[in-house]
């Protein structure tokens, strides 16, 4: 009976189509968006990706990583003198200018590196040698930084220069990094050479970098640095969801696309609802014929939400297909905000189950209310 | 009445007294006023009368797909009333047959899958419901439309199949409601002739609900029915030449 419920179903070929038109749609909506948030969301934690350590140790009132509240540089010492501790290594990141040779500016993430261990250095080296950084007024500019410059008519490449702070910026390499939420680019340097850009200020040191000894967890050692008073520290986990965490609470981008979600998930229900109702409705005097000829309540469910869960799954598969598809499309043309982690699939499948499930409900409620004998009407 | 014939009881349906009324209150409209009424095994038994006299109430009764409020309904000995939903439909499936007014066959099947649903419903195999089916279809006459679906059948031809459909389970009881109301003449006598030979058994009993005064000549008995209540039963000819 399960295979003449699907030939049931695929025979009506225009509600068929409605019904998976509907939703591949609501698919694609909420794949698509969410995919976009979460590439987003993924944006503001790009420091944390571009410089990948166990601890990351800040001021106390710090709450996510594009927030600097910078501190004295005595506090590396403090650090590295905890038990369970390492190494402890300095970090400068702050948004400067950027002259460039024709006088226009461009707006940089200046990361300065520990000195001497180039901790935290660019993972991956698109031109040059990370190890050149130590050379005078060297810089390593990102990806993002090419594109930009490129854009307003400077080809960057090795041996350019721009002036941060009226200072020469030598480039020495060239490295791929993380996009970040601003959309500025990564200019690496070394810890020292960041503080002769940087602007006099009292208190430079915007983050601590920390290796816990062999043995010891990132968590014992964020225990122990948050016992000094004036500081905290995050694992590199719990730093990114906070940081994602801040955005979501401090910005308006969940709601927008929270709501784009939500009408995805109105407009699936909405659409596949009313067509698969419709179609139970046209087909409740051959449902009420096969309850007349013994059809149990049990076979006829089978058949409704085979029925429901095969429109399903064929909306499924081609909204997050098309979703995917979007993705790989933008994302081969540029950086954009696009990452779909295997939970959108998940989230996104567990929505359309839900729809399916609540639309062949309602159905099923219709059939099993229909008297057989209205099959003598 | 209550002989035995072929291991039954003489009497495959008996009815006492049956009442059914459809809603309440001043609205309240009695649609069986205390029916009686037997039917053999072995006869095509027909229940005629005029519109809204209660005969499609009364068979949807006596078949077990609408609930009574009064009397009784013995269908093969089995009290209806006193059976659950679960038990009545299950003893449906298995022992009665439909053959409707509009055919009802899904319009996405094709004949031989149209015709095996009641072995599928029972549980029967793919291969064993369209193997019987099959066979149900040429004994009918037409076997080599099995593929065809019921938009390239015509009316005569859909009445063929819904009538392998109710037989293809072998039940005991023949359901047939307004049989001839959708086909012409030549198609309608050729349906009643094709029950007639195949569906009439001494192990079986046909009812039909018809308005079709040209088929009257194919009942063993005729239940005239008015208002609610069985006005007589005639013999083979009785109603045929006393009426028509």
């Amino acid at each position: 009976m399960l295979r003449l419920a699907l030939k049931l179903l695929y025979g009506d070929r225009a509600k068929y189509a409605m019904l998976v038109g509907g939703l591949t749609f609501c698919s694609l909506l909420m794949a698509q968006q969410i995919s976009v948030f979460c590439g987003l969301m993924r944006w503001t934690t790009a420091t944390l990706r571009n410089i990948q350590v166990p601890v990351w140790v800040a001021d106390a009132k710090v709450e996510q990583v594009n927030e600097v509240v910078a501190m004295r540089d005595i506090e590396v010492d403090r650090v590295k003198s905890l038990p369970g501790v390492e190494w402890a290594v300095p970090l400068y990141w702050g948004i400067l200018n950027a002259r460039l040779s024709d006088g226009s500016f461009q707006a940089v993430q200046l990361t300065g590196l520990d000195t001497a261990t180039l901790v935290g250095r660019p993972g991956k080296m698109l031109a040059g040698r990370v190890e050149d950084l130590r050379l005078p007024n060297a810089v390593i500019v990102d990806q993002i930084g090419v594109k930009k410059f490129k854009a307003k008519g400077i080809a960057l490449q090795i041996g350019s220069t721009f002036e941060i702070n009226d200072k020469e910026a030598r480039v020495v390499g060239l490295c791929e990094s993380a996009q970040s939420f601003l959309g500025q680019p990564y200019v690496f340097t070394t810890y020292d050479r960041a503080l002769e850009y940087a602007p006099p200020q009292r208190k430079r040191l915007s983050f601590v970098l920390v290796q816990p000894k062999p043995g010891v967890s990132a968590e014992a050692v964020v225990q122990s640095v948050r016992a000094i008073p004036g500081l905290t520290a995050f694992t590199a986990d719990d730093f990114f969801y906070r940081t994602i965490a801040w955005y979501m609470k401090n910005t308006g981008i969940p709601f927008s696309f929270g709501t784009v979600v939500v009408l995805g998930i109105v407009v699936g229900i909405a659409i596949a609802g009313q067509t698969f109702y419709l179609f139970v409705h046209e087909n409740l005097r051959f449902m009420a014929a096969l309850k007349a000829m013994g059809a149990r309540t049990s076979t006829l469910a089978g058949m409704v939400f085979l029925q429901a869960f095969a429109v399903g799954l064929a909306g499924y598969g081609l909204g997050v297909g098309a979703a995917a598809m979007f993705g790989f499309g933008v994302l081969k043309a540029g950086e954009p905000p696009f990452y779909m982690p295997w939970q959108v699939p998940v989230f996104t499948g567990a929505i359309i189950l839900f729809i399916c499930a609540l639309s062949g409900a309602i159905g099923l409620v219709k059939i099993i209310r229909a008297e057989p004998a209205v099959v003598f009407k | 009445m209550n002989e035995p014939a072929n291991g039954h009881s003489s009497s495959a349906i008996e009815a006492r007294g049956v009442t059914k009324t459809f809603g309440t209150g001043d609205s309240s409209v009695a649609a069986l006023k205390g029916v009686d009424l037997d039917v053999r095994f072995g006869e095509l038994t027909m229940i005629v009368g005029p519109s809204g006299c209660g005969k499609t109430t009364f068979l949807s009764v006596l078949c077990g797909t609408m609930k009574f409020d009064g009397g009784s309904v013995q269908l093969f000995g089995r009290d209806l009333a006193g059976m659950r939903d679960a038990e009545v439909t299950a003893f449906r499936g298995k022992n009665v047959g439909f053959i409707f007014q509009q055919f009802n066959l899904i319009p996405t099947w094709n004949a031989v899958e149209n015709a095996s649903v009641p072995l599928l419903l029972a549980g029967a195999s793919r291969q064993t419901a369209e193997t019987a089916a099959q066979r149900l279809l040429d004994e009918v006459g037409i076997g080599q439309k099995r593929r065809a679906y019921p938009s390239e059948l015509s009316g005569g031809q859909q009445q063929r199949v819904a009538i392998a459909r109710a037989l293809v389970h072998e039940p005991r009881l023949i359901i047939c409601d307004e049989p001839t109301a959708s086909l012409d003449a030549a198609s309608g006598h050729h349906v009643l002739e094709l029950l007639q030979k195949i569906a009439c058994r001494p192990d079986r009993c046909v009812i039909v609900v018809t308005h079709d005064s040209r088929i009257f000549s194919f009942a063993d008995r005729i239940a005239e029915m008015e208002d609610g209540q069985v006005k007589a039963v005639h013999g083979r000819g009785e109603y045929h030449a006393q009426y028509v």
